[in-house]
């Protein structure tokens, strides 16, 4: 078990409030969380739905092993169609929420609908109700997280809300939980605003029992604890940098995007880097970097808790963000630095407490800052349409300034909030943004790390590093090293880290653990815990289907093989320095070949025999 | 040697690891609404604080307790609840000065640490020994021993 084998729907345009089981002949087949939520949406969402209409349904939902002693078991996902690419979006998040819910005995929530007022959802176990929120309406995530609290008077609450990006109708609105935990990517927070829900608020007290093997799942789960505390990534180097252990390394290999991609090595990295949040400031003697926190169950704990220097330009007049919270994690740091040019660790951290507070993807909104820059630098954007700010590379305050406007919805902040697919559009040279199915690039440059031009090409929900991670090879050589600025090989490598994160992203973990954990660790906990086969092949059996149902859903809501592309700057320009000089992304090298592996046709689109092999509903 | 729960905040990164193990040897299931041991999230201060029953030496609970309910563990010094003869009456809650002995609606009866009989579930859990189970005569060592590193009498002056 391990499932509640419970569903909490909500319609929010009657107002009601069901249970109904879980289907667990879906559950068998697609797992829990990412795979499952897809599986919910196939059936019951026509995939040419307008995303912020009614039609569109928002679900939130665990995995079989969230609210478990499982290391990193604490994740949840929310599941929707993207306004940002038009595609199946699903995006991951720890902190509390998820297995808060699982405790109050809902493996997910399918919010259908749209309120006329706004509402919050209240859980307390079994009893969940819908709430005015009138009051919270127009607030951010930690004003209505505050007001929330005050309410309910219960301080063990876990809350996931939106905040004035979505409500405003930025693109890249993420939902938070936790006050900076966010299920960050593809707009699944403008969605859940275009619902007029604000928050979902759960109180859980039943816990989780119905392990199918106890004993076997807790020696299955220290001995996947113990691996991850021997490894150097998972028990050193993520604890000690975050994700930020990766700036200077992606750097050093000529991988970091730098100025919206035009170049692939940034000067100023070390500023920004992991190392540089430990460094004491002047002002205080204090460094950026506080603490390490964990999310749920997760004895890595790779999150940052961080403070910006009082005496900085974008707060010395702001008490109210003197605080500790969520502080830069690596694709952020990258998006708001390196890719705007800006080194200044403060600003950076500023604005991602900006994209905290009122809930914005930020690796969105820095590349699509990016992208304004180099709009700005053309003459296509001026100090007209921004109201007067030189919207300049390296500027740490037009920095701060586009991530407060973007954060309200506030004049050029709206454009800001377009993404950067649409705003080149508006602007008309679509060619300088960076993107893929219209969303916008992470980390790593597919010119010196071949294996992720085509991961971003053939991405899902757009371009993204959580798809398929062929950084842990071609970088840090995990669980094999392979040469990043060769493409030979990779399609192979992509549809195997594609196949196998989507199965850790159903089974309610954290793909982090892959730095350490490989297939052999996880399926004996999933197996341990749940009812039905889940060896290691069976586990990779169930991530390629669920991959390619997300295509299947892709492809009925009219995309096609052309969207697997890349930017044409990545294709024809050559990297301008490091070791991938002259180099650009060989996609068309891998394409067919990948193309082959996955059963599809030569143009990319779903065969009979690949949904038959799949049983993928038709 | 008796041991007692030794509480380093500094290492804690609010995992919940603890919560977990407390609730899953002491209710059968992951539970941490049900965990004797609970660990405070400052989030303005980037603090994490986990917090449990010192096993006092005059425990508060156990002179409150009106029907002798609470009764010292010889072996390990833990005060333990005989939940057979707890009439759910509170008193010791309201004596006890941390809060660390709570009422269960689902029981009717006051539930406290234990220290699991003598092998601490939390401190197996938790990943960054912020929980040990020392010698009760030196939960000091630790934090003694690192101030005692950083003596270096080699160049003269200290420090």
């Amino acid at each position: 078990m391990s499932w509640t084998k419970k569903v909490l729907r909500v319609n929010l345009s009657t107002g009601s409030v069901t249970e109904e089981p879980l289907k667990m002949e879906w559950a068998h087949d697609y797992l829990g969380q990412r795979g499952l939520a897809t599986r919910y949406m196939v059936d019951e969402v026509d995939p040419t739905c307008d995303p912020l209409g009614p039609d569109n349904k928002f679900i939130m939902a665990t995995g079989p092993l969230t609210g478990t002693m499982a290391s990193t078991g604490g994740r949840y996902s929310c599941v929707c169609k993207s306004p940002l690419t038009n595609t199946i979006a699903c995006s991951n998040s720890g902190g509390h929420f998820g297995a808060e819910l699982k405790f109050a005995g809902w493996d997910m929530i399918i919010f259908e609908g749209k309120s006329e007022r706004p509402v919050y959802l209240n859980v307390e176990d079994d009893v969940a109700t819908l709430m005015p929120a009138d009051d919270l309406w127009g607030r951010s995530v930690w004003e209505a997280d505050k007001l929330i609290r005050q309410k309910h008077q219960d301080p063990q609450i876990r809350i996931a809300c939106v905040g004035r990006s979505a409500e405003e109708g930025n693109l890249y609105a993420a939902v938070v939980n936790d006050l900076h935990r966010a299920a960050g990517r593809s707009g699944v927070g403008t969605v859940m605003a275009s619902k007029n829900l604000k928050a979902v608020v759960v109180r859980g007290t039943k816990g989780l029992g119905g392990i199918r093997d106890p004993k076997e799942f807790m020696k299955t789960v220290n001995a996947g604890k113990k691996v991850l505390a021997e490894n150097a990534v998972t028990g050193q180097g993520l604890p000690t940098y975050g994700t930020q252990v990766l700036m200077n390394v992606i750097n050093e290999v000529g991988a970091l995007p730098t100025r919206n991609m035009r170049e692939t090595q940034f000067e100023g990295a070390s500023e920004v880097s992991g190392e540089a949040m430990h460094e004491p400031r002047e002002s205080d003697g204090k460094a950026n970097l506080t603490t390490n926190g964990a999310c749920f169950s997760c004895t890595i704990a790779c999150g940052r808790i961080s403070t910006i220097d009082r005496t900085h330009f974008s707060v010395k007049d702001k008490p109210e963000y003197w605080i500790n919270s969520g502080g830069l994690e690596y694709e952020a740091a990258w998006a708001l630095g390196p890719d705007t040019g800006v080194d200044d660790i403060d600003a950076l951290t500023y604005a991602q407490f900006l994209c905290n507070e009122d809930g914005m993807d930020p690796i969105s909104l820095g590349s699509t800052v990016a992208a304004a820059m180099e709009l700005f630098e053309e003459g296509a954007i001026t100090t007209e349409h921004t109201g007067g700010m030189e919207l300049k590379f390296g500027s740490a305050e037009a920095l701060c300034w586009a991530a407060e406007v973007a954060a309200k919805g506030e004049g050029f902040g709206r454009d800001l909030g377009l993404g950067s697919k649409r705003l080149c559009e508006k602007y008309g040279r679509p060619e300088l943004s960076m993107t893929v199915r219209g969303q916008e690039f992470p980390a790593y440059d597919p010119r010196g790390i071949q294996g992720m031009g085509l991961a971003y090409a053939t991405s899902n929900r757009g371009a993204c590093h959580l798809r398929g991670y062929t950084v842990a090879s071609e970088i840090l050589g995990i669980p094999e090293k392979t040469d990043p600025l060769e493409s030979a090989g990779k399609p192979g490598l992509v549809k195997a880290f594609q196949d196998a994160t989507a199965a850790v992203d159903s089974a309610g973990l954290c793909v982090f653990t892959t730095f350490a954990w490989t297939m052999d660790d996880i399926a004996p906990q999933v197996a341990a815990a749940c009812e039905g086969d889940w060896s290691t092949e069976r586990m990779m059996e169930v991530g390629e289907r669920i991959w390619n149902m997300e295509r299947d859903f892709n492809e009925k809501a009219g995309g096609t093989g052309k969207d697997d592309t890349l930017p044409a700057r990545l294709l024809n320009d050559g990297a301008n320095s490091g070791p991938a000089q002259g180099r650009v992304s060989e996609l068309d090298k891998m394409l067919p070949e990948y193309y082959e592996l996955r059963g599809w046709s030569t143009d990319g689109m779903m065969t009979d025999e690949t949904r038959r092999k799949f049983s993928l509903p038709a | 040697m008796q041991k007692s729960l030794h509480i380093d905040p500094g290492k804690c990164t609010g995992c919940l690891q603890c919560e977990s193990a407390c609730s899953l040897v002491n209710e059968g299931i992951v539970n941490p609404a049900r965990s004797r041991i609970k660990v405070f999230n400052f989030h303005d201060e980037g603090r994490f604080v986990p917090y449990t029953c010192t096993q006092c030496d005059e425990a508060w609970c156990m002179q409150a307790c009106p029907v002798d309910a609470i009764v010292l563990n010889p072996t390990n010094g833990s005060k333990d609840v005989l939940a057979d003869v707890c009439v759910g009456c509170k008193v010791c809650t309201i004596a006890c000065p941390f809060g660390t002995i709570n009422y269960n609606t689902a029981t009717g009866k006051v539930v406290k640490c234990d220290l699991c009989g003598g092998d601490p579930a939390c401190v197996d859990a938790c990943p960054t020994q912020a929980i040990t189970y020392v010698d009760a005569n030196a939960t000091g060592l630790d934090k003694m021993r690192a101030w005692a590193a950083k003596t270096d009498t080699s160049h003269g002056a200290a420090g």
